[in-house]
């Protein structure tokens, strides 16, 4: 009898996440999660013991961050039905083999949209207005002795090219509207030196393969196009050293995202998908795989 | 939108009780005294040969831009203050050939200079801002002022938002970061978001309705204040009003703001942030801020563009032969 009541009495284990991440991303939100979800990390330390096994029952995945997952990686969990990103970009999944898998997948959506906007107008305005190279040149003691700063290019009533009119994209065409900027649609992709000309400036808040950075950089030494306000990079942490030097350059370690209010919609985002999925609800930002 | 906020500015007027504000803007509108109206009427004369022109002595106060110099020299017969190495006594041996001054925001036309300028008609100042000019003695003595007002407008509201943004989202800060070498994977520090927040805007003229209209396209509330004094209108009394979480912009003079507060209230932390184009002794800055992440410090380069100072220089100039040609000016203000 004593036995029977135990068994009532013992609390049901929370549903098991697994959390796939670089050893260096943390989440911020993880105290809170672990209050819902039994959470298994890979870089628990000490060790957590019943990772091996657990995880292989794990039918929702966590991915912080730019950490890839690849068809090996679902291979070792077999029981995986959904994984969360918390990025708005979905490049570091291999999306062929969730396909095959039948794994459903839920990006940030849109939450970070308005800080990524806001950031790339800041980028722009920061690169032809020169504020940041001004900014040093203030705080070096040098305007006192110089007397003038080198004039900048005027940010209104450019034409202004976005890549990709989407939430990302489209709150920037907003934002430049109001900068009287003309907004040419581009079609195709031109060359950068084409595109852009002696003077002109690119803004890079996307992914860092979406530009060649080599012939970038090249172009930037060589004062063939007139600037760029850089967030993202080919190989991250690592940004070009001859890029250091340029006065028409801005560079940003991929922060477009880092707000304050940013983080508190993608915890209420993953929060919400989670006890979607685990009560069988629609899920929000859900990528098509198909 | 922007008559609403044109009409809501005169209709309430209100003292700095700032609800949550987030951003207090100051501009140059404050810097022209409605209350000096000024007739434009011009004498009859008839027009100048261009070798007429060549012979009607100018002096720029400071150097202020290559091309404007440049034409200066070309068109009248250019002489710069700055490289005398006795003023008072070039003065007064030049006093009978000056009949125009240049100047700009650091130097202008004081009641001393007009005084030692007998035959002084016209001072055209390479700026929108008046302060450096002694406007009331201009009147009395019946000589034209005019400024660049319009051509320079879009280049500060623009300024104006970019120093939102890199206050609040910490663009300069970042930049410096990676420079050093520092940045490390995964490692992360939040900023504030920009869009949404609100808005106060101190001097509803051209800048300010300007920078309004792009604040709205962030979603900005936009709060607005006017009152008749300028000189430290952002004390310790606004600079508490907005906090904490509140950042400061000033696009406008340095001595409207109250500057060893502002420093101690940003070193203190009682105040958010600042982004400064403008300070009250240029360019001497308070050092006190160099260290600091959460300001943005700038030289005034609010019309700081190639494009704008081309047009300011081309209105000075066009200002100035229209007068000696006795055809109507272009931007008077006086």
């Amino acid at each position: 009898m004593a036995a029977a009541a135990d068994q009532h009495q013992r609390p049901q284990p929370l549903p098991l996440l697994l959390l796939h991440r670089f050893a260096s991303f943390n989440l911020s939100f993880l105290p809170v999660l672990r209050t819902k979800y039994t959470v298994l990390d890979p870089f628990a330390d000490p060790p957590d013991p019943s990772f091996p096994t657990l995880s292989k029952s794990a039918r929702v995945m966590l991915c912080v961050g730019p950490k890839p997952v690849t068809s090996e990686d679902l291979d070792r969990y077999p029981s995986l039905e959904y994984i969360l990103g918390t990025s708005a970009g979905i490049n570091n999944f291999d999306l062929a083999a969730c396909r095959r898998r039948v794994i459903r997948l839920t990006s940030a959506g849109d939450v970070f949209s308005v800080d990524v906007a806001d950031y790339a107008v800041g980028l722009a305005i920061d690169v032809l207005r020169r504020v940041s190279a001004a900014d040093r040149f203030v705080r070096a003691g040098s305007w006192p002795v110089q007397n003038e700063y080198t004039l900048g290019s005027k940010v209104s009533g450019k034409r202004v090219g976005i890549v990709g009119l989407g939430s990302i994209g489209s709150r920037v065409a907003k934002r430049f509207e109001a900068f009287g900027a003309a907004l040419p649609t581009t079609q195709g992709s031109k060359s950068l030196t084409s595109a852009l000309g002696k003077t002109g400036v690119i803004v890079n808040v996307g992914r860092g393969p979406l530009i060649d950075e080599k012939e970038l950089v090249e172009l930037l030494v060589r004062g063939e196009i007139g600037g760029a306000g850089l967030d993202v990079f080919e190989n991250e942490p690592h940004v070009p050293e001859p890029l250091f030097g340029l006065d028409n350059v801005v560079l940003s370690p991929h922060k477009a995202v880092l707000t304050l209010d940013s983080f508190a919609a993608l915890e209420e985002l993953i929060f919400s998908n989670l006890e979607a999925f685990f009560s069988n609800q629609p899920l929000r930002a859900e990528v098509e795989l198909d | 939108m922007l008559a609403t906020i044109a009409r809501r500015a005169h209709l309430s007027r209100p003292s700095f009780s700032f609800t949550h504000p987030f951003a207090v803007l100051i501009n140059q509108s404050l810097l022209f005294p409605s209350h000096l109206n000024f007739s434009t009427t011009s004498v009859a004369r008839p027009p100048l040969s261009a070798a007429k022109m060549e012979a009607i002595g100018v002096l720029m106060m400071c150097p202020m831009n290559n091309y404007l110099e440049e034409e200066l020299d070309k068109r009248f017969n250019l002489f710069r203050y700055w490289k005398q190495p006795r003023p008072s006594e070039f003065l007064t041996q030049h006093a009978q050939t000056i009949r125009a001054v240049v100047g700009n925001a650091s130097a202008g036309a004081d009641a001393k200079l007009i005084d030692a300028l007998p035959k002084l008609e016209i001072v055209s100042s390479f700026s929108v801002g008046l302060d450096k000019i002694d406007l009331n003695k201009c009147k009395e003595k019946g000589i034209r002022v005019t400024n660049t007002p319009d051509v320079l407008t879009d280049d500060v509201a623009d300024l104006a938002i970019g120093l939102m943004l890199a206050v609040l989202r910490r663009i300069c800060e970042c930049d410096k970061y990676v420079r050093r070498g520092e940045w490390k994977f995964g490692d992360f520090k939040l900023s504030s978001k920009f869009s949404g927040k609100r808005v106060g805007i101190i001097g509803l003229g051209r800048i300010g309705l300007a920078i309004a209209k792009r604040a709205e396209a962030f979603d900005c509330p936009i709060t607005c204040a006017l009152t008749p004094e300028t000189t430290h209108i952002v004390n310790r009394e606004v600079m508490d009003a907005l906090g904490p979480k509140g950042v400061l912009i000033n696009i406008g003079r340095g001595p409207h703001v109250d500057e060893p507060e502002l420093v101690s209230a940003l070193v203190e932390g009682r105040l958010g942030g600042a982004g400064l184009d403008v300070f009250q002794k240029e360019p001497e800055v308070p050092e006190q801020l160099f260290g600091l992440e959460n300001v943005v410090l700038l030289p005034h380069v609010g019309s700081g563009t190639i494009e704008t100072r081309k047009d300011m220089a081309d209105l000075v100039l066009g200002n100035l032969e229209a007068h000696f040609a006795n055809k109507p000016l272009l931007t008077p203000v006086v």
